[in-house]
C-alpha cells in the first residue's frame, strides 16, 4: 500500500463560537480546507465573515471550540506548549498593524526570533543582514519602526517572519493598511518569497485584487461558513455562491441590484487568456446579432483581461446557442444567468 | 537663625531624606515590579491567565493601598521592631515606607505594562516565544519609557511619605520642617526645609521626564 498523501495544512470541521451577551456568535462553522505545500492560498470574505478568526486559529492565537488543525498531519490543538512553540516557528505570521517592537531598532526586531531560538550572536547578526537585504531595507538597520513608512514596516515584519526559516507564512490582512502602490510592492515581495523559497502562504483579505494578483487557490468565507474553495481560475470561472459573486463583482455589489437584473442574461468570464473588446464587436459583426451589454467589470492585469460581462440574452433560443458557441470558441466561459 | 546655622541642618536633612527615599523606592520596586507584572499577565486576557489569583492579588493590593501611611506606621510598629531591630529612627522607618509604597508601585507598573499594544504580544507569541521571553524581552522592553516615567512619580510619592517620618522619630527634611520648624515656630527652618523638598521633587521630575523622552523611540 502506498502512503497516503499528507497535506501541509488541513482543517477539519473547524468551529469557533464566541459567547456574546444574550447568545452566541458562530464565527466559524464546520470549516474544511486543505492547503498544499507552496500554495498561495487566499481566504476572502467581507468583514465579519470569520476570516481573521480562521487564520488566528491556525497558529492557535485563537482556540477553536471544535475541529482539527493538522499541520503535516499533526493536530495543533493537541500539542503541548513546547510543540506548539516549535510549530509556530515553522509558521510565521505578519499582521495588518505590523506589530513591530517599537522600542527596538529594525535590526533588533528582525533579530528577535533568532534571539529567542538561541541562535549565536555572530550567526544572528549575519542572518539579520541577509534578511534585510531580501526585503530591501539594508540601509534601515539602525532606524526605529516609528521612523518608517507603512510599507517599510511591513517589510521589516516580513524579514522578521522569515528569520526562523518558516515553511509557512500567515498574512492577516497584511496589505489592508497600505496604499495601492505599496500593496503592490508587498504582494510582489510575497510572491517572490513563495517562488524562491517555496514558502506556503496563507493570506486573508477582503480585497479581490489581492487574490487575483498572487493567489493560486482561494476560499470564500461568508457568515462563518466556507461557501466556495478551489483554484482561483476555477472559482473565478464558475462562481456559485452569492458571496463569491459579490466579491468577484459578477453582480453589482449591492444585493438590491441583483433584483434589477430582470432580463435573462448571459455571463461571460474573462480569465486573462483573451481580451474583451474585439471579441464582443466581432461577435456582433460575425453573427449579425446586436449585443446589449448590461454590465461589465473587467480589469487589465499584466496585459491580460480579467473580469466578467453580463450581456442581454437574445430572444431567439437559436441565437442564444450561436452566441454561446461563438464565445466558447475563444475558450471563454459563458453561462446563462437570471435575476 | 542665620544661614550658617541653617545650612548644616538642611544638608543633614537632605541626606536623610535621600537615604530613606532611595532605599524605600528600591525595595518597593523589588516587591512591586514583579507584582505589577503578575497583575498584567494573570488577567483573563493575559498571557498566563489566572483570573482567581488576579482578583485576590488585586484586593490585597487595594487593601494595603487604602491604609493611610501614618496609620500603617503605627500598625506596623511591632513588625518593624522585629524586622529592623528598632521601630524608631531614620533607618527603621524604611520598612513601613516599603510596605506602604509597594502596592502603589505595583499599580504603577501594571498601568505601564498595560499600555503595551496587545498586537505586539501576539506577534511575539506567533514567533514561538515562551512566556518568560514575552515578559522580559517584549513587555518590559516596550514599556521602558512608561516605567521610567512611573518610577519618577513613585519616587516623588515615596519622598512625600518620608516627610512623615518624624512621627516615628525619623529624620529628614520633613521632620526638620515639622519638629524643629513648625512645632517651635522656627519659620525660617520650616520654610527652608520645605523649599529644599520642593527642589528635590522638581529635580526628580525633570530627570524623569527627560529620561522618558530620550528612551522613547516611539515618538520620532
Amino acid at each position: 500500500m502506498s502512503e497516503a498523501h499528507i497535506p501541509q495544512i488541513q482543517l477539519i470541521g473547524l468551529t469557533k463560537i464566541y459567547p456574546i451577551p444574550g447568545g452566541e456568535v458562530h464565527a466559524l462553522q464546520d470549516i474544511n480546507l486543505t492547503i498544499e505545500k507552496s500554495d498561495i492560498y487566499g481566504i476572502i470574505g467581507m468583514s465579519g465573515a470569520g476570516k481573521s478568526t480562521l487564520i488566528r486559529c491556525l497558529n492557535r492565537l485563537d482556540t477553536p471550540n471544535d475541529g482539527k488543525i493538522l499541520i503535516d498531519g499533526k493536530d495543533v490543538l493537541a500539542m503541548d506548549k513546547k510543540a506548539l512553540r516549535a510549530t509556530r516557528r515553522r509558521m510565521a505570521m505578519i499582521f495588518q498593524q505590523f506589530n513591530l517592537l517599537m522600542q527596538k531598532s529594525v535590526a533588533r526586531n528582525v533579530r528577535y526570533p533568532l534571539e529567542i531560538a538561541g541562535v549565536p550572536d555572530a550567526e544572528a547578526d549575519k542572518r539579520v543582514v541577509e534578511l534585510l537585504k531580501i526585503v530591501g531595507l539594508e540601509n534601515k538597520a539602525k532606524a526605529y519602526p516609528a521612523q518608517l513608512s507603512g510599507g517599510q514596516k511591513q517589510r521589516v515584519a516580513i524579514a522578521r517572519a522569515l528569520a526562523s526559516n518558516p515553511e509557512m507564512l500567515l498574512c492577516d490582512e497584511a496589505t489592508s493598511a497600505l496604499d495601492p502602490m505599496t500593496t503592490q510592492s508587498i504582494l510582489d515581495l510575497l510572491k517572490r518569497i513563495n517562488t524562491e523559497m517555496g514558502i506556503t502562504i496563507v493570506l486573508i483579505t477582503h480585497e479581490m485584487s489581492v487574490i487575483r494578483q498572487i493567489c493560486n487557490k482561494v476560499a470564500i468565507l461568508d457568515g462563518g461558513k466556507l461557501v466556495e474553495s478551489g483554484t482561483v481560475d476555477e472559482v473565478f470561472k464558475h462562481t456559485k455562491s452569492s458571496a463569491g459573486k459579490r466579491l468577484f463583482d459578477v453582480l453589482p455589489s449591492h444585493t438590491e441590484k441583483e433584483d434589477e437584473l430582470t432580463h435573462p442574461a448571459l455571463r461571460i468570464v474573462f480569465d486573462g487568456e483573451s481580451s474583451s473588446q474585439p471579441i464582443i464587436s466581432r461577435l456582433s459583426k460575425d453573427l449579425g446579432i446586436d449585443v446589449n451589454i448590461l454590465s461589465a467589470n473587467v480589469h487589465q492585469l499584466n496585459g491580460n483581461t480579467y473580469g466578467q460581462m453580463i450581456i442581454q440574452r437574445p430572444e431567439d433560443p437559436g441565437d442564444v446557442k450561436r452566441v454561446m458557441d461563438y464565445l466558447r470558441q475563444f475558450k471563454l466561459n459563458v453561462e446563462e444567468v437570471s435575476g | 537663625m542665620d544661614w550658617s546655622q541653617l545650612a548644616p541642618l538642611l544638608w543633614e536633612g537632605t541626606l536623610d531624606t535621600l537615604y530613606m527615599t532611595f532605599w524605600s523606592s528600591l525595595f518597593a520596586y523589588v516587591i512591586g515590579l514583579p507584582l505589577g507584572i503578575l497583575l498584567v499577565v494573570t488577567r483573563k486576557d493575559g498571557i498566563m491567565p489566572a483570573p482567581g489569583f488576579n482578583s485576590i492579588l488585586g484586593v490585597v493590593i487595594n487593601f494595603l493601598r487604602s491604609i493611610p501611611f501614618i496609620i500603617m506606621l503605627a500598625m506596623l510598629f511591632p513588625v518593624t521592631r522585629a524586622v529592623m531591630g528598632s521601630a524608631i529612627g531614620t533607618r527603621p522607618i524604611i520598612f513601613p515606607l516599603v510596605i506602604s509604597a509597594f502596592p502603589y508601585v505595583a499599580r504603577m507598573v501594571e498601568s505601564s505594562l498595560e499600555e503595551v499594544d496587545h498586537g505586539i504580544i501576539e506577534a511575539a507569541q506567533s514567533m514561538g516565544s515562551t512566556n518568560a521571553q514575552i515578559i522580559f524581552k517584549v513587555l518590559l522592553v516596550e514599556a521602558v519609557p512608561s516605567l521610567v516615567n512611573g518610577a519618577a512619580i513613585s519616587i516623588t510619592t515615596i519622598l512625600g511619605y518620608t516627610a512623615l517620618a518624624s512621627a516615628a522619630g525619623g529624620g529628614g527634611l520633613g521632620a526638620l520642617a515639622i519638629v524643629k520648624g513648625m512645632n517651635v515656630r522656627n519659620y525660617e527652618l520650616m520654610y527652608s526645609a520645605s523649599i529644599m523638598l520642593v527642589i528635590i521633587v522638581q529635580v526628580i521630575t525633570v530627570i524623569g521626564t527627560r529620561l522618558t523622552r530620550s528612551l522613547d523611540h516611539k515618538r520620532r
